[in-house]
């Protein structure tokens, strides 16, 4: 007995290790099978009251930007208040244009400026259209209008919050365009018989149209961003004596129903302009 | 790559407990370190049998490193002007070997292969390495030189 006693106390503390090793060995190995053991709720207990308390002051961290968003918000929903007052529109918008300079840097080209119609017509042979935003906010003469589903017309006159829009559906309107599927360049005119039928003319009959193809705005277009939807064919014609098409397109823009539009600003004009001046003096 | 790295500090906790500390108080406060730390992982004995193990070990190592007789050092932990740098750092070396050791082997009986063993292993190593050196600069310790 004595030497049983003697044993324990000269191996007391490899037992206890042993001890340990056992019990944390056992807790490792019996884990999966008793999920809801009582350790487990305890440590579930424990460590989630810790966790809590980390996330309370943790909170407080992100306090700043959880204010800053509530505050766009609320300047959204108070902005929607004041949607009763008749304003000029004079917000900008920018889109990035994929025309670029070198492989760096991207270059912006056109800036779309919203503005609402509040006047048009669609049964003259020179339609005109009025839009709630003029010189006073930055439209200028020449600026091409495009409308959520494509080419509306070019501003031909501005006064200090209004401008005066000339419809394709005007006479003198005439604007390249070309087919989306690839080559040949044509001009959009109206005939000013149908308010939803334009006509194509000097597409040549070399490229293969036919009915249902999309018309687009050409890239050459000093004015017009590419790949702007002007209409679809609706008719092809060839034209005997020449050889080109003679195509009738319907409008993608339903003239009938404008209610807002955008005015595209080319900033790149000035610096094309002069790069032709140059070239002529030269 | 990111599996086979996982920083373990823990144990430097152990490590740096007085020379004086029982062999019976050194496992228990092991135990209760590795008990804290499988809380919070939601793995229940892992940490505590590895740092239990290191907790046994620790004596032994430090008797096999340093001539003189443990008692003699009194309130003195193991650090590099107690120790001297050398066997200070084989002290660390060995302890987090052994420690990560054991605990990748138990995870590799539960799952993985041999690959994720030895992988972890070294990785898990190197970065509590790292942080044991990191400490030792920056954090200050009660020392008394010898």
């Amino acid at each position: 007995m004595r030497n049983v006693f003697l044993f324990l106390k000269r191996y007391s503390v490899l037992i206890f290790f042993l001890l340990l090793q056992g019990i944390s060995l056992y807790m490792l190995f019996t884990y999966n099978k008793f999920h809801n053991t009582i350790y487990t709720i305890f440590s579930s207990e424990v460590s989630g009251k810790v966790f809590d308390r980390v996330n309370n002051v943790e909170e407080y961290f992100s306090l700043k930007k959880e204010n800053q968003s509530l505050r766009l918000q609320n300047a959204a929903l108070l902005s929607r208040l004041s949607s009763g007052l008749i304003v000029a529109d004079s917000t900008f918008s920018f889109v990035v244009d994929t025309l670029k300079n070198d492989s760096i840097s991207v270059v912006r080209q056109f800036q779309y400026m919203p503005a609402k119609v509040i006047s048009n017509s669609v049964f003259l042979q020179q339609n005109y259209i009025m839009l709630h935003r003029g010189s006073d906010q930055g439209v200028l003469n020449y600026m091409a209008v495009v409308g959520p589903d494509g080419v509306i017309g070019t501003v031909v006159g501005t006064s200090k919050n209004m401008s005066i829009v000339m419809s394709l559906l005007h006479r003198q309107s005439k604007l390249i365009a070309v087919m989306k599927q690839g080559s040949g360049l044509g001009e959009v005119s109206w005939d000013g018989k149908d308010p939803a039928i334009l006509s194509l003319n000097k597409i040549p009959k070399t490229v293969n149209v036919k009915k249902g193809d999309t018309v687009i705005t050409s890239p050459y277009s000093d004015r017009f961003p590419p790949g702007m939807a002007i209409g679809y064919v609706e008719e092809v014609d060839q034209d005997q004596e020449t050889n080109t098409y003679i195509l009738k397109v319907r409008t993608s823009t339903d003239f009938y129903s404008i209610q807002h539009a955008y005015v595209v600003k080319n900033i790149l004009e000035e610096e094309m302009q002069e790069l032709k001046q140059k070239l002529i003096k030269e | 790559m990111h599996q086979f790295i996982v920083p373990y500090f823990y144990f430097a906790l152990i490590l740096w407990l007085p020379f004086k500390t029982s062999r019976t108080a050194l496992l228990f406060f092991g135990f209760l370190v590795g008990m804290i730390l499988d809380v919070f992982y939601k793995t229940p004995g892992l940490h505590t049998a590895a740092s239990v193990l290191i907790a046994y070990m620790r004596p032994y190592i430090i008797i096999l490193l340093l001539p003189k007789e443990v008692t003699e050092w009194g309130d003195e932990e193991p650090n590099r002007f107690s120790m001297g740098s050398l066997p200070y750092s084989t002290y660390i070396l060995f302890l987090t070997i052994l420690h990560n050791g054991y605990l990748i082997l138990l995870e590799w009986i539960q799952f993985g292969s041999f690959l994720y063993f030895l992988g972890k292993l070294i990785g898990t190593s190197l970065i509590s390495l790292l942080l044991m050196l990191i400490a030792e600069l920056f954090v200050h310790r009660k020392t008394r030189t010898r």
